[in-house]
Parts: structure tokens; C-alpha cells; sequence
């Protein structure tokens, strides 16, 4: 069978499109995500700019058939780099009637949206069931929705006899046949996802793919055409999770202790495999707290360690954070945020621990913080968080979110450096009278002693102790090393440069981000641009310290709007004022360290920011 | 020559540590406190296997006990309350060469530390371990801790305790994979050595109940157990912890225990009319997680990049 199927494709006519948005819903369990990122793995295997988003439920296997039950994937592909999830979706796969309600209601889909929704409940033996269809049916109809009915069940019924399992695979065939994608390499992916299992179970899954491309060719009215990226590069393809446990690989780390929290533990799922053929293992402790001392008990012996959790658990982990800050021992500690407060959204994307991360620690307990913004950062901020770690003896936190955890993006293979891997222990014999926290006067920076180490023997606490690690509590002494300890910050923050201005160096408006919101404020900044609207915008990746010359940066806009997506009280509410407004995380800090009146764009509606929202709030600010 | 091993020869000649060499500065318990007679036991088995006090590991937790290893001249960690067996682990992990040592109290280990000392046992990593009980909070002032009699008045309790406490040794020969388990005292300082000693052999968690007297905030308890000689037995069993005739004179109450049977272990540690010195319970053969975190080591990072590179080539385009 011709990998393309010419002849079917010949008889539609196609559209060519820079970038499409393609979501695949339905119940828990049905196998939506797997299409998804298939479908995503084949168009960046085919050159594709891509960028996915899961769509989540809570529960592992909510009710089937619910509105608020939606499980599925949302993929963006473009002929350019992708770096965000977009606005609406142009094409959506819906298992069933009931789970693109929700997906509605978020504004994930416009008039024009094609939907191919499974026909088989039309015919359902309950009537509830066919007058539920014929409802959705309607709505989506009044919503502008273009409803294409596909006998899915119907056609996966001749190959197998559950289609329940195995239909996800038909909806790729088909989704491959709209796009047009490479079906040799739609059969690779199909091996691989499936390689654990039987070849019945893999040769079964391929019959159906190609079974659900060959129904498109010869009924489906639709194509669309994406090119690939004018790209000579080599590329790999992963999500953000992976990427953080890669990274910690490059990075020499041989010490992962965690506790299962979501979304954070695909990360560690993925290390407790790759881990053990390099050299490192994977330790599951028997709460949050255990997972950090035993983080911190390894990296004083002088394997530093990593600790991957969430917001619950970063509440959980406060009190030993603060004493490594204390005791200055190194440790990464990997946050991927979630929707809060307390349980809240466990499964959505939210950036609210930064000041729980920076101020939750009773007294002061510097540290650094940095933010990746895209899946490729998440890989290289594993490595420059061991080592900023280790030189500045200092915890370091990597915030990542539930966005950057699930979504995939191809980005450059990086070319693996020998440095990047860390030592072996220091073992040589310790230097005579000098104490285990001999700190510089000036840098407060100081070597740290490791088990081992002949001479180097001494009694760590967390109590206040000077530079010999005897406990005392000197005043003098308590104020001299908080200053040492805190001043390791400003011997680093020397090290940074100025963030990079997109846009003009002076405007109307600037935009500040940080995390996983980049793609889309740039989108929405450039689009604004191509108006002439004078806006630009900086996206930190270090949030402590914070990178230098910001106030500078600040002076030379009228109005600076943080974009973050985090509580923060809006203005025009009752009772609200500029007097008990509450900012967002970041927009607190930086009207602190820099004396400007920030505003700040926030939302918690756990979703990732769509460009034409932040365009909106642009043209509103402006448009004045 | 003369019985010395060739290899003796080779090295460089080693200082001999006296026990009063592995202490460090000046212990500040309060005179009488059972910590020191603890302290003298631990220099002691130092200097008798001439541990290497560089390679040697004491963390402890938050109290009067855990203010123990800054008196060892030796690594020490003096962690949080409650957390001194998760930072053990981590510590041992990964470093089988290290010698680790956890000291504990009865409101660190079986209040605050509860959950990680369910934990810690299953594990069963290499490392020895000493909970100080004196059944009350010394350095927070007295408050009474989970072992603690009922009817124990304190700061928090000032009417007198109202729950019966909780016992370490059943908590402990409770928990799946104990593979040492023994009980000591601070004043039957022989005693206390032979079972530190045999603890610190053990490959395993080597789990010593030490019964240490508080004589600011339990001063009657104190007295009361350290003079009595009716309800105190000693174990015996060709593979308990044994000392000579002489040493077991001061014992006025022998009882025959085979270390090996759980079942008569449990039943010895719940029957509270007595206190049973010895070693409870043996298991050589149980699994040490230690063994799981010394295996896999000394990759050399020409190693780790094929790893990643391989990986690179999984998810490549």
C-alpha cells in the first residue's frame, strides 16, 4: 500500500496552512493523549514546529460520558518553530458528544472549528444517549461549530472486537490522512509506543491505523497541508519532564529522591529507567519530607542530589530547605507547579510558588531560583543548577509547571560537554586550620568539607555557628554570616547579563514573564506589533537573583504589565482598590526591588495563556 | 616477621586513636545525665575497632541526644527533629565506605520521627542506631514524649499523662525486614558496650534501645531503674550479646533467649513487668536497601554520555 495513498488524497482538494491546532478528546482511558502525541511525534519527525498540551482530568478513571470528564491532547503544528498552544482549535477528534463541552466552555474552539465526533451514539439502545447526542449535536451547531459524523466504532468493529481498545489508533490513521503525514513513519511510532507488547497486539494496532487513513482517503472531505521547518539542524523531541530527567543526567547528578506527586513524577518515572544504566538511581521515599533529607544526606556525603515535587510538596519540604540554606549544602530541587492553593488543580498549569519558594523558609534562606521557558531550557537548567548549586553551596530550585511537564517540543540536540558532567568526590585531605565554613570575606563563598576528606571532620548543624562550624550565638557572629550567606547571591547576580528586550528598547507597554508563558506573549507581542502598537517585552529566567538592570529597563516604558498566571485581584472588582490590591507573585517582587508601579495580567484558570488574550489586554491598555 | 602482615610493611605507619581521641571540646548534658556513659561506650568501641574517624558518620536529630555528634571528632550531622533517618540514608546511600551512625531520642525517633523510623527499619541500611529514651522532652524543658508512663506530670501534662505510652521494641519487632533489635542501659556500661559492639558488627539496621537516665526532669525514674536489680533480666544465648562471667555477676536475673525467634521476641518486649537487657532479634539474612544504593556505582562519564547520546537517539528527529 503507497505509504501517502496519492490517488485518495489526489480526489481532495488541499488547504495549505502555516500552523494548525488539532485537539483529540474523550473519556479517561480511551486513549486520546496516545493519538495526540503520536500524532505529534510523526509531524516533528516530518519537520514540523510542534508544541502539545494535555488536557487533564483529576481522577484516574473519572465517570465516562461527562462534561467535566474530558481527557485528551491538544497539538499545534506549525511550518515555524511553535512555542505555544495557540488560541482556538481548527480540528478536534471527540470520542463522544459530552467532552468537548468543557473544551467549549474554555474557549478552546471558534465558528469554523471542524469537529469529527463518533456517530455511534446516534444509535446508542438508550434513549438518554441518542437525545443527549442530538443535543450536543445542536449545540455545537449554534456554536458554529462544523460537525463531521465518523462511524468510528462502526469501521474498528470489523478489525477488532473491542474498539475501546485500539480505536485511538484508527482516529491517528485518519488524522494522518488529513495531514497527510508520513505513514512509514506513522508505522515506526506504532512500534515503538507498542514495543513492550505482543506483535499481535502491535501488527493489530497498525492494521487499524492504516484502516482509519484509508476510511479518511475515501470519505473525508478535509485536508490540510503543513510544511516542514526550513531546518538543517538535528532535532529531538520530548517533553518537559523528560527533558528534566535528561538534564539530570548531563548534569552528573546520580541521586533522584522523590515522592510520587502530580505532574511531577513522569519525570522520575522516566529517570528510574535511564538512571540505572548510567550510574544513578532513583530513591522513593516514604513521604516529601523523607525524599529531601535524604536529598540533603546525599549531597553532604558529596553526591549531590535532586528532589522533583510539586507545590503540596514544596510546602512539605520548607523546613529542610532552610536549613540546607543554613548549613549551605548543595541540592537541586525541581518544582513543577500546579494549580493551588492546597490540593487545587493537581493535573493544571499555575506559577504561583515563586514566593513560597523564596520567602516560606522561617529567616532569611537565600537562594537561587531559575525558571525554564521552554522544554529545551528544562534540559540545560538541570545542568546549570548543579553547578550553581555545588560552587555557591546553595540549594537551587528549577520551577517548572504542569504545561512544560506533558507539552512536546522539538528543539536542537545538544552536543553533550564533558564539563557539564560533574567530578568525582573530593577525597584529597582537607586543608590544615581551615574551618568547613571558611567564608571569603568579601563573596562569603567557602569550600565545603565531604566525608572522606582526612582533616576535614566536623559536626554540620543548623544551628548559628561561625566560620569554624562551632555553634555560638554571637550577635556579631549571627549578623556576619547571615550577611555571608546572603551576599553569595550578589557575587552570582555579577555573573548575569541584563534580560534581552524583544521589541524596541522604549514604548508604550512592556510585558514581563517568566516560565512556560513565553511563547505566547511573544506571539501576542508581535502580532500587537505588526499594528504598530509600541509594546515589548523582557521574560526572566532567574527569579533569585533577579537578572540586573531591570529598573533601567523599566524607565523607559510608560506602563509595565507582568503576564503570569497566578492569582492576582482585578482592579474593577468590588471593594478592590489600589490601596488592598493584591498583585501577581512577580509583580510583587518587582514593584519592590525596583520602586516602579507594576501591573500585573493574571489568571487561574489553569490553562496556558492563549495569545489573543494577552493581545486583547495589549490593545485594551493601549487603545486608551 | 614477628606476626605482622606483610602489608603492614607497605603502609604508612598509622597513629593508634586512644577513645578520649574521638571526642571533641566538652560534653555540656547535665552531670548525671546517662548520655555521657553513652558517649564513653561509643569512644570506646571507636578506639577497640580503631574506626577511621574520617570515614565515620554521626547524624542525629533534635534534642539532648542529638547534640551528640559534636562531641565525636568525627563527621557529623545534626539535622532536623524528627529527620535524622532519611538524611542516615541518603548519607549511606551511595557511600557504602562510610560508617553511619543515628543517634535518636524517645521524642525524635517515636514522635515527631515516627513515620521515617517505620521506614528506616524496612530499609535496613547498614548504619547503627541508638535511641536515647529517658521518656520525657529534656531540652524543651520537660514535656512528656510518646514513652512516657501514664500519669507522668510535666509542663504539657501537669495533672498527669493520660495515655499509656508506646513501646519502642514492640513498635520496632513490628515492622517488616527489623533485622536487629536490642535493649541496653546507660548505667550497666558493660553491657552497653557488648551491645553497641555487636550492633555496629550487624550488617543492617542495627536498632539499640537505650534506656538513659534523665536526672533533672525524671530524677525518681532515674533513680528508681538504676537501682533496681529484681525486675531487670539479662539475655542470654550462644548468639546474643554475651560478656564474661565476671561482667554478668551484677545481673541478678538470667534469661535464655534465642535472638533468632521473632514470636519469643514479641512476647518478651510486650510483658512490661520486666526489663529485658540483650539482643531481641537477629536477622542476618534480611535485605539492606544499602546494597540496592552501592550497586551501579563508578560510571565513568565517558559512560554516561553514550547513555544520553543513545537516549538523544530514541527521541531524535
Amino acid at each position: 500500500m503507497d505509504s501517502k495513498a496519492d490517488t485518495a488524497v489526489a480526489q481532495q482538494k488541499v488547504v495549505h496552512v502555516d500552523e494548525h491546532i488539532v485537539e483529540v478528546v474523550s473519556d479517561s482511558g480511551e486513549g486520546a493523549q496516545k493519538c495526540g502525541q503520536s500524532f505529534a511525534a510523526i509531524s516533528a519527525k516530518m519537520g514540523n514546529g510542534v508544541w502539545t498540551v494535555e488536557i487533564i482530568p483529576a481522577e484516574i478513571q473519572p465517570p465516562t460520558r461527562t462534561k467535566e470528564g474530558a481527557s485528551g491532547i491538544r497539538i499545534r503544528l506549525g511550518n515555524k518553530p511553535v512555542t505555544n498552544s495557540g488560541n482556538q482549535a481548527d480540528v478536534v477528534v471527540a470520542l463522544n458528544e459530552q467532552v468537548p463541552y468543557s473544551r467549549i466552555w474554555q474557549g478552546a474552539y471558534r465558528k469554523g472549528t471542524i469537529m469529527l465526533l463518533e456517530n455511534k451514539w446516534a444509535e446508542d439502545a438508550s434513549e438518554k444517549i441518542r437525545e443527549s447526542y442530538a443535543e450536543g449535536l445542536a449545540y455545537f451547531k449554534e456554536k458554529g461549530i462544523v460537525v463531521k459524523e465518523i462511524p468510528m466504532e462502526l469501521e474498528c468493529k470489523k478489525l477488532v472486537s473491542n474498539p475501546r481498545k485500539g480505536k485511538n489508533m484508527w482516529v491517528l490513521g485518519l488524522l494522518c490522512s488529513v495531514y497527510n503525514r508520513d505513514m512509514e513513519k506513522a508505522e515506526a511510532q506504532i512500534k515503538r509506543i507498542f514495543r513492550k507488547k505482543s506483535d499481535d497486539i502491535v501488527n493489530s494496532n497498525i492494521e487499524l491505523l492504516r484502516a482509519g487513513f484509508a476510511w479518511a482517503g475515501n470519505n473525508l472531505d478535509i485536508r490540510f497541508s503543513v510544511a516542514p521547518m526550513d531546518s538543517d539542524e538535528r532535532y529531538v523531541v520530548m517533553n518537559g519532564n523528560e527533558a528534566i530527567g535528561m538534564g539530570a543526567l548531563a548534569a552528573g547528578i546520580e541521586v533522584c529522591s522523590m515522592y510520587p506527586i502530580t505532574p511531577a513524577t513522569s519525570a522520575s518515572h522516566y529517570l528510574a529507567d535511564v538512571f540505572e544504566r548510567s550510574g544513578g538511581l532513583i530513591h522513593q521515599a516514604e513521604d516529601e519530607i523523607a525524599a529531601i533529607g535524604f536529598a540533603i544526606g546525599s549531597s553532604y556525603s558529596g553526591k549531590t542530589a535532586l528532589t522533583i515535587t510539586s507545590g503540596p510538596g514544596i510546602a512539605l519540604k520548607t523546613e529542610f530547605l532552610g536549613f540546607a540554606a543554613m548549613a549551605e549544602i548543595p541540592l537541586v530541587i525541581v518544582d513543577v507547579q500546579r494549580g493551588g492553593p492546597s490540593t487545587g488543580l493537581p493535573t493544571k498549569v499555575e506559577q504561583s510558588d515563586l514566593l513560597a519558594v523564596l520567602y516560606g523558609q522561617p529567616g532569611d534562606a537565600p537562594k537561587v531560583v531559575l525558571a525554564p521557558s521552554t522544554i529545551e531550557e528544562c534540559f540545560h537548567y538541570m545542568i546549570l543548577a548543579r553547578k550553581i548549586a555545588e560552587s555557591f553551596r546553595m540549594p537551587v530550585f528549577v520551577l517548572s509547571d504542569a504545561n512544560l511537564a506533558t507539552g512536546q517540543q522539538p528543539f536542537p540536540r545538544p552536543k553533550l560537554e564533558k564539563d557539564w558532567f560533574s567530578p568525582p568526590i573530593d577525597q584529597s585531605p582537607w586543608k590544615k586550620d581551615v574551618g568547613p565554613y571558611e567564608w571569603d570575606k568579601e563573596t562569603g563563598m567557602s569550600k565545603r568539607a565531604i566525608p572522606g576528606q582526612p582533616g576535614g571532620m566536623h559536626t554540620l548543624t543548623g544551628l548559628a555557628h561561625d566560620n569554624k562550624g562551632n555553634v555560638t550565638y554571637s550577635p556579631d557572629n549571627n549578623q556576619a554570616s547571615s550577611g555571608l550567606r546572603s551576599r553569595k547571591l550578589a557575587v552570582f547576580k555579577k555573573t548575569l547579563k541584563p534580560p534581552v528586550i524583544h521589541g524596541d528598547d522604549s514604548g508604550d507597554l512592556l510585558l514581563v514573564g517568566w516560565g512556560s508563558t513565553y511563547g505566547a506573549i511573544d506571539e501576542a507581542v508581535k502580532n500587537a506589533r505588526k499594528s504598530d502598537l509600541k509594546v515589548s517585552f523582557i521574560h526572566l529566567r532567574f527569579l533569585s537573583p533577579l537578572e540586573p538592570g531591570l529598573k533601567e529597563i523599566f524607565s523607559n516604558f510608560k506602563k509595565v504589565m507582568t503576564v503570569e498566571i497566578n492569582y492576582s485581584d482585578n482592579i474593577n472588582d468590588p471593594y478592590i482598590t489600589e490601596e488592598n490590591r493584591r498583585y501577581s507573585q512577580l509583580a510583587w517582587i518587582l514593584r519592590a526591588r525596583t520602586l516602579v508601579n507594576i501591573d500585573c495580567f493574571s489568571n487561574v484558570k489553569g490553562q496556558p495563556l492563549a495569545p489573543n488574550s494577552i493581545l486583547q489586554r495589549i490593545e485594551e491598555e493601549l487603545n486608551q | 616477621m614477628f606476626g605482622l602482615k606483610p602489608d603492614i610493611a607497605l603502609d604508612k605507619p598509622t597513629k593508634f586513636l586512644s577513645a578520649d581521641e574521638y571526642e571533641k571540646g566538652m560534653a555540656k548534658w547535665c552531670p548525671g545525665c546517662g548520655d555521657h556513659a553513652i558517649l564513653e561506650s561509643v569512644k570506646r568501641l571507636c578506639s577497640e575497632e580503631q574506626l577511621d574517624p574520617v570515614k565515620t558518620v554521626f547524624v542525629s536529630g533534635i534534642g539532648c541526644s542529638s547534640r551528640f555528634p559534636h562531641y565525636m571528632d568525627t563527621y557529623g550531622f545534626h539535622g532536623l527533629h524528627g529527620r535524622a533517618f532519611p538524611v542516615a540514608e541518603g548519607v549511606k546511600f551511595r557511600r557504602p565506605d562510610l560508617d553511619v551512625f543515628v543517634i535518636t531520642g524517645d521524642g525524635d525517633c517515636c514522635s515527631i520521627g515516627a513515620g521515617a523510623w517505620i521506614h528506616a527499619i524496612r530499609y535496613n541500611m547498614d548504619m547503627t542506631v541508638m535511641l536515647f529514651n529517658n521518656e520525657i522532652y529534656g531540652l524543651t524543658k520537660k514535656q512528656t514524649s510518646p514513652t512516657s508512663r501514664i500519669g507522668t506530670v510535666s509542663n504539657t501534662t501537669p495533672r498527669g499523662s493520660v495515655l499509656p505510652p508506646l513501646h519502642p521494641l514492640e513498635v520496632t519487632l513490628g515492622v517488616a525486614n527489623a533485622s536487629f533489635v536490642a535493649q541496653t542501659a546507660d548505667w550497666r556500661p558493660e553491657h552497653l558496650f557488648e551491645t553497641i559492639k555487636a550492633g555496629h558488627a550487624h550488617k543492617g539496621f542495627s536498632f539499640i534501645h537505650v534506656l538513659q537516665r534523665c536526672p533533672i526532669f525524671q530524677p525518681s525514674l532515674s533513680k528508681e531503674m538504676a537501682g533496681n536489680r529484681e525486675s531487670l533480666d539479662i539475655l542470654i544465648h550462644e548468639n546474643g550479646i554475651n560478656m564474661d562471667e565476671e561482667k554478668m555477676k551484677v545481673f541478678k536475673n538470667v534469661v535464655e533467649h534465642d535472638p533468632s525467634n521473632l514470636n519469643a521476641a514479641r512476647e518478651l518486649a510486650s510483658d512490661h513487668s520486666k526489663i529485658h537487657l540483650g539482643l531481641f532479634y537477629q536477622n542476618p539474612d534480611a535485605e539492606c536497601y544499602s546494597d540496592y544504593g552501592a550497586h551501579n556505582l563508578g560510571f565513568s562519564v565517558e559512560e554516561k554520555m553514550e547513555v544520553l547520546n543513545s537516549e538523544f537517539d530514541k527521541y531524535a528527529i
